[in-house]
């Protein structure tokens, strides 16, 4: 083979070298870049504005939904506050109604009564002082739980509350500001007074912790409907 | 033989060096493969005919890379460059299609 055709060969296969080389880097470069460096221009608008469109969209979910977001969280602190409310309100009726034991400060007011003379009269004056003076939860001898629909009758040498009987030396407890509460025993002409006129005798002890543990019973009303 | 082993040593060298196209050199790339083709192809047909001759190859190959890639050039000056670059691929597309042809009658007398 002739020194020149060899020659020939070798100058035809560079160039095919860099004709393969070239193919080869552009289809990788393809491969890579996608489809927008070969796209013309009316199609780069046409695509951009198709993302201008979906970014508008995709804005306008997002204020929906934060707007959805807002309105879930307040219905659900409202939804909170509301229970809340009524967790405190059933707390209060329940400490109101006796269907919960109670603690606080208060007084205790011991009255003794040897001749058997204190009446269902005096113990619900005794009662009408302390609610008038402020009193939140009052229970007698550890037993009776003093509520609205407690009531006081005259039994065979003691009182009973609740259809219940209690008997001397009797121990009302009553939870309130305890210099209130004692004052409205003591005063001139008041419950201490009534009783020792009776022959009885009452002392009275404010304290920092008043227990009452007396519950009373809940009756759900028969006769009486809410009014609408 | 010589020129095939070429052929697939550029493409090997391409596939794994895998470097990058400079930007400059982006848009003219694509039409000087197509022009380098059309140059193979005319080229193959020609060593059919058996009148294949290496400087005519080489000045062909040459000359269709540059002159595509100076009316891509000239036609992004122009502000229609997408349409003369269509314009390019178009015609070479044809010429290699024919060349092809030609090629084929001579393989299979057909």
């Amino acid at each position: 083979m002739p020194e020149r055709k060899v020659r020939g060969q070798v100058i035809v296969a560079l160039l095919l070298a860099v004709l393969g080389f070239a193919v080869a880097v552009q289809v990788r470069a393809q491969d890579r870049e996608g489809i927008y460096p070969g796209a013309r221009r009316s199609e780069l608008v046409q695509l951009l504005d198709s993302l201008d469109a979906a970014n508008l969209r995709a804005d306008r979910q997002i204020a929906e939904l934060e707007a959805t977001k807002r309105e879930l969280q307040t219905s659900t602190n409202a939804t909170q506050t509301a229970q809340q409310e009524a967790r405190e309100e059933a707390t209060t009726l329940a400490i109101l109604a006796g269907t919960v034991a109670a603690t606080g400060p208060g007084v205790a007011i011991e009255i003794q009564d040897q001749k058997g003379s204190i009446s269902a009269a005096t113990m619900l004056n005794a009662v009408e002082e302390l609610r008038d003076a402020g009193a939140e939860a009052i229970e007698v001898n550890d037993t009776a739980r003093i509520v609205a629909q407690t009531y006081f009758a005259d039994g065979d040498g003691s009182i009973t509350i609740d259809g219940a009987p209690v008997r001397p030396p009797y121990l009302i407890e009553a939870i309130g500001s305890p210099q209130t509460l004692s004052v409205a025993v003591s005063f001139p002409g008041g419950l201490a007074d009534e009783v020792e006129a009776l022959g009885g005798s009452v002392f009275v002890a404010e304290a920092d912790a008043i227990d009452i543990t007396a519950l009373s019973q809940q009756r759900a009303p028969e006769y009486a409907q809410p009014a609408p | 033989m010589i020129p095939v082993i070429g052929l697939l040593v550029g493409i090997a060298a391409g596939l794994f060096l895998d470097p990058s196209v400079p930007v400059a050199l982006q848009p003219y790339l694509p039409i000087a493969v197509v022009a380098a083709l059309d140059a193979v192809f005319g080229a193959l047909r020609a060593y059919l005919d058996g009148i294949f001759d290496d400087k005519v190859f080489v000045i062909s190959f040459v000359s269709n890379v540059v002159i595509a890639a100076l009316i891509v050039y000239l036609g992004d000056q122009l502000g229609v460059g997408g349409q003369l670059s269509t314009g390019v691929i178009v015609v070479l597309g044809i010429r290699i299609f024919s060349n092809v042809a030609a090629i084929r009658r001579h393989i299979f007398h057909a």
